[in-house]
């Protein structure tokens, strides 16, 4: 279950392009990480590097270390496959797969991990999944209709169920309620709020409010310049970067001077 | 009426008269060219039937082969469709595979030169094929025959003593399977690199490998793509004339299954080629009717492959 990720000195590289330089911080268990910064910090990047998705660009590398309750994410003899399955992620726009039913899009991360199950062990996931990411009351009567036919808002919170229907370590979400409405990102919150009773929760926001409001610890990146690398200028708890932050580029930045 | 201010269509005429003109002209265009393919078909069609109709209601001895219309078009739309669909199962997987190397697999550099040689096959005439298929393929091929009647001999494919020419259904299967690799395999590609980036990362995201990530996003979301490179490529290997000709050893009025025997069926394309010229009158009138056969069964697996898209749309990739 949840469990913490440590990193130390992580740099990313896109070739010979540093995107995010140096960065070291610690993400406690069973808490809420936000990640805030102006556009092109890399704040994305440094999301993606936690569970190597960053590696579906060709070129893409690291240099540093990231560990994940003290298991090295980037060892030698760690295939990222095995690590996307340990950390889950959200993605900024609603991506349930349209050839799939709301029911198979729940258990495709399962059908990947635990092969066949029986039935009925498939149908408890999938209640359980629904229900966690308070989605079943909406879709319990339709469970075979196609994914792509919900509300935008519904379709995130489908993934969302995905993503936890196979009881990842950490659950990764990069700006999860920017294609969304109010309404629907008032409910993603809550669900985060509700999550973080059993999952370690790296959150990218644009949304100062956001941050403010469902995070317990906030990482602020910035960059000096255009083709500069992006860095964290700060972490603390989310209180204290939004009361009285210790840099003054956190504080121009939360006070909404610039970015 | 004459002293009321000007009616508003003179103000907007004023304001973007000319802009509309070119709009209209070309919302013209565009409709003239699609009703005239439309009418191109028509024509085609109603020459079918006005040649073919002679032939339909004839005195049976008077049609090649003499057991009328019937028993002349039914072995010939056999081997038409038997060597199609032989040509569609080499030709689909092999078009898959190509494709998803091109879209998914291969460095950057060698995709595009791929790419680029398989659109050069497209580009071979096709009485090529057909010299290929006679003096290259045929004898090649014709030497795993015996192996295949061997071993494979109480299937009725292969049941028939082999050819040793070569010139068999399976040389023609084979030859039009290459004919229509580099339309599929384009589709293919095309519709592979469509599949959206945030599909693909969903899948990758759960711990899908890249096998995984192809089967659950690429594949499903490609289907109708497949669907109609394959209609595109059975439609052209329907219709495929003179390399079957050249290729095939054919005995119009067949029926058989075999593959590697020195006696197949023909197909409708290749034996109006073939008969074309010994043919008269109404002969010639059955030879079109055997075309118009054809036109009409292709129009129906189109029309079939379509209707089975359509019955899963709400499952379609396209919703993505």
């Amino acid at each position: 279950m949840a469990k913490s990720i440590d990193v130390t000195d992580l740099s990313i590289y896109y070739g010979d392009f540093l995107a995010v330089e140096k960065v070291s911080m610690t993400i406690e268990p069973k808490s809420v990480t936000a990640l805030i910064g102006p556009s092109g910090c890399g704040k994305s990047t440094f999301l993606r590097s936690l569970n190597r998705m960053h590696e579906v660009i060709p070129g893409a590398r690291v240099e540093g270390k990231v560990s994940l309750s003290g298991q090295d994410v980037y060892g030698p003899t760690v295939d990222a496959v095995s690590v996307r399955r340990h950390i889950g992620m959200v993605f900024q726009r609603p991506n349930p797969f349209p050839t799939m039913s709301i029911y198979e899009n729940v258990i495709a991360g399962v059908r990947l991990n635990g092969g066949r199950l029986p039935k009925a062990r498939l149908d408890e996931v999938v209640e359980r999944s629904l229900r966690g990411a308070n989605l079943w009351n909406e879709v319990k009567d339709r469970l075979d209709r196609p994914g792509s036919g919900l509300s935008g808002g519904q379709q995130q919170r489908l993934c969302i169920a995905r993503a936890i229907a196979v009881e990842p370590d950490v659950l990764l979400m990069d700006e999860p309620c920017s294609a969304l409405d109010p309404i629907s990102t008032l409910a993603i919150e809550d669900l985060i709020a509700d999550l973080k009773a059993n999952y370690t929760i790296v959150i990218v926001t644009h949304n100062m409010q956001q941050a403010a409001r469902v995070s317990d610890r906030t990482g602020f990146f910035n960059i000096e310049a255009t083709g500069q690398p992006g860095r964290l200028v700060e972490m603390d708890d989310t209180t204290v970067i939004f009361s009285r932050p210790s840099q003054q580029a956190t504080e121009d930045y939360v006070s909404g001077r610039f970015g | 009426m004459s002293t009321q201010a000007p009616s508003p269509d003179t103000t907007m005429s004023g304001l973007g008269g000319n802009r509309r003109l070119g709009d209209r002209l070309f919302s013209g265009a565009a409709t003239a060219a699609g009703v005239l393919i439309l009418l191109a078909l028509a024509g085609v069609f109603t020459f079918l039937v006005l040649e073919g109709y002679p032939a339909l209601v004839a005195d049976p001895e008077q049609i090649p082969g003499e057991g009328g219309i019937v028993a002349f078009i039914a072995p010939l739309l056999f081997g038409t469709v038997f060597g199609a669909v032989l040509a569609l199962l080499i030709a689909l997987p092999l078009s898959v595979g190509i494709g998803l190397f091109i879209s998914h697999y291969a460095p950057r550099r060698v995709a595009s030169t791929l790419g680029y040689v398989i659109d050069l096959l497209a580009a071979v005439p096709s009485v090529v094929y057909g010299l290929w298929g006679i003096y290259f393929l045929a004898p090649q091929i014709a030497g795993l025959f015996p192996w295949l009647h061997d071993n494979l001999g109480f299937l009725p494919f292969f049941s028939q003593s082999p050819s040793g020419s070569g010139r068999t259904m399976m040389t023609a299967g084979v030859v039009l399977a290459v004919m229509i690799l580099p339309i599929m395999t384009a589709v293919n590609r095309e519709v592979f690199l469509q599949t959206p980036r945030l599909q693909e990362e969903a899948a990758l995201a759960l711990g899908a490998t890249r096998l995984e990530m192809i089967l659950m996003t690429v594949l499903p979301f490609s289907r109708s793509g497949i669907m109609s490179g394959a209609m595109l490529g059975l439609g052209r290997a329907l219709g495929e004339t003179i390399a079957v000709a050249m290729v095939l050893s054919a005995y119009p009025g067949l029926v058989s299954l075999n593959l590697i025997g020195s006696q197949n069926s023909s197909t409708v394309a290749a034996n109006i080629a073939l008969k074309f010229p010994e043919y008269t009158g109404l002969e010639v009138n059955a030879l079109i009717a055997s075309g118009l056969a054809l036109f009409v069964l292709t129009f129906l697996v189109n029309f079939t492959a379509r209707a089975i898209i359509a019955r899963r749309a709400e499952f379609s990739g396209a919703n993505a």
